[in-house]
């Protein structure tokens, strides 16, 4: 059991960050081994933001095997050099964490694959999120753990989505933590709640097309079967609509792009969603106290029928 | 009832050695001798008056505590207690086996009113998974829309949603009535074992699959069969019942109900058949 949570604010900004925490802690019954968000600030949207992990948090019941911080520097180094030799300029650094960097870069290229599969062949590097305005935050522990720790309260956006893990088939550690990046598209998020049964085949059959995946959690599939759609000319909708007979199991999931939230549903309507839709603000989430949370007043809530698509725009 | 303790009569499985557990327990037989009937107690009952009446806020509450003081009250003798500010909160009003007019000035997250036998119950807003689960008897009104497993494995009373419901509407039910209405999503009725579900809307994939017995009415358009699922003839008993039922149930009161489809089991289980145990029993 995983809880989500997403939220998109229509025509206008808001503090995405501190919004979309009350969410996920409301959902934190629901797991709480990591939590992860996708903040989609306001940025000017000239440079990319790469979120990065040199490191994996072998605290707070982490399956990881502690490394010495000598390590992650020498992973930093790495990484800046392949930047430099790429061609990206680092306009400004932050590591917030000793595994954890946030890079704002000039980068000019629009594809992403060949800057990805450079800077990842580091072991124990991993790309989180690589957009011009989405920033895949996530670690373990509860919500207001991780905002705390990443200072996220303070972030102004557009939409967000998140993730409360319960850690069930694969390990309790960053890699496994949801949002996933929709690698190699610029400011393509995932999260998901389920289980996906046909995920070996799918995830041979992607990766014999050259998609990459870093864990062996389950729900990656989503973030690189909607990827590899939309390489192929697909829209968010229509990777969003396909996915709904080529991915087997039971699953409800969002995805956000720099400009909008999708919602899908499976055909067998497993996986719990609440949703509420008004002119100016979308809120769903797995249950109805993560929308009370930002809207404690009486409102109209409803859950989508099964096999259901939405996708709405800022 | 044979009463196990003192009884000399050894069946095959206790020759064999299986059974060593010798009961200490209450049989069913002394829990209702009706010669100690003065001694039954009825947990969970009080004698409430419905026109005291009081409110009750829960907001800065958890779900037991509020469950907790719902029962205080009723032992104080409020038969009529409306709830301010459930906020989509999970549980709440579980496992009241007591009549009660119970209102709720908002909406309620999952299990609301799980468990229950006899309340009448208005919520004024919209209910998450499995409303009224198990519901022996009484009455829940839903002003807005329900999630999934709504009415699940409910034995009696009736379950009443203005609104659209998620999937698997009626899952195992056992008897009583569910009226939807609007729109219902898939797997709605699965494995129901008795008792009646009314949709006025639509419904989605797979209506009725694996039923055991029991009706279904839709008034609008259905995704799909489900397995064991079939048509039957609407007789005008049943439409008789269908406009009584609707105008109780104040919902879908000029619905045309002459145009609905009624859903039955097509199959009959070799182990099953549609007689409550005691009635088996007579008929023995």
């Amino acid at each position: 059991m995983c809880g989500i949570a997403g939220l998109i604010h229509r025509g206008k900004s808001s503090k995405v960050g501190h919004e979309l925490q009350g969410m996920l802690q409301a959902l934190k019954h629901r797991g709480e081994d990591s939590t992860g968000y996708a903040l989609y600030g306001d940025t000017e949207g000239k440079n990319f933001i790469m979120r990065i992990k040199v490191g994996e948090n072998v605290g707070e019941g982490s399956s990881s095997i502690a490394e010495d911080i000598s390590v992650y520097d020498e992973r930093k180094k790495i990484v800046d050099s392949y930047l430099s030799e790429l061609g990206a300029k680092i306009v400004k650094e932050e590591r917030t964490l000793p595994y954890s960097l946030r890079y704002e870069i000039e980068y000019n290229k629009k594809d992403l694959l060949e800057f990805s599969q450079k800077i990842e062949s580091i072991p124990g590097v991993e790309i989180l999120s690589m957009g011009k305005s989405l920033e895949v935050i996530k670690d373990l522990g509860n919500a207001k753990m991780v905002c705390d720790r990443y200072n996220l309260d303070k972030v102004v956006g557009t939409h967000a989505i998140g993730h409360a893990r319960m850690a069930t088939e694969s390990g309790v550690d960053i890699k496994s933590a949801h949002p996933f990046w929709g690698y190699p598209f610029s400011d393509v998020s995932v999260v998901h709640n389920g289980q996906l049964t046909n995920y070996w085949n799918n995830r041979r059959a992607l990766e014999n097309k050259g998609m990459r995946f870093m864990s062996e959690c389950d729900s990656e599939l989503i973030a690189v079967y909607i990827a590899q759609r939309m390489r192929e000319g697909a829209t968010l909708e229509e990777g969003m609509k396909e996915s709904l007979s080529g991915l087997d199991g039971v699953f409800t999931y969002f995805v956000a792009t720099k400009d909008s939230l999708g919602m899908a549903k499976d055909t067998m309507a497993a996986k719990p969603l609440v949703l509420y839709e008004s002119d100016d603000l979308v809120a769903m989430g797995s249950e109805e106290i993560a929308i009370r949370s930002i809207l404690p007043q009486e409102i109209d809530t409803y859950d989508p029928f099964d096999g259901e698509v939405k996708v709405w725009q800022i | 009832m044979a009463n196990l303790k003192t009884s000399e009569k050894k069946t095959k499985s206790q020759a064999m050695g299986m059974h060593t557990e010798v009961l200490t327990g209450r049989t069913q037989q002394k829990f209702f001798n009706p010669d100690e009937a003065e001694n039954f107690y009825y947990f969970g009952t009080y004698d409430v008056d419905f026109n005291k009446r009081t409110d009750l806020d829960v907001k800065d509450m958890t779900a037991a505590e509020a469950n907790k003081k719902i029962d205080g009250l009723m032992s104080e003798g409020y038969g009529t207690i409306v709830i301010k500010n459930p906020q989509g909160k999970h549980s709440l009003g579980v496992g009241i086996l007591n009549k009660l007019n119970l209102i709720f000035e908002g909406s309620l997250g999952y299990f609301g009113m799980g468990s229950c036998d006899g309340p009448i119950v208005r919520i004024n807003g919209r209910v998450g998974w499995s409303c009224a689960e198990n519901l022996m008897a009484g009455k829940v009104v839903i002003e807005k829309n329900a999630g999934s497993c709504f009415g699940a494995a409910i034995r009696g009373g009736d379950l009443i949603c203005k609104g659209s419901v998620g999937a698997r509407t009626g899952i195992d039910m056992k008897g009583g009535t569910i009226i939807i209405g609007g729109d219902a999503g898939a797997f709605t009725g699965f494995m129901m074992q008795r008792g009646r579900i009314i949709i006025l809307g639509d419904v989605g994939i797979n209506l009725g699959d694996s039923m055991y017995d029991g009706t279904i009415f839709v008034g609008g358009e259905i995704g799909s069969y489900g397995s064991d699922a079939v048509d039957s003839e609407l007789t005008k008993s049943d439409q008789d019942w269908l406009r009584r039922k609707l105008k109780v149930a104040e919902i879908g009161q000029n619905f045309d109900v002459s145009k609905m489809k009624k859903i039955v089991a097509g199959k009959k289980l070799w182990n099953y058949d549609n007689l409550e145990p005691t009635e088996k029993k007579g008929a023995i």
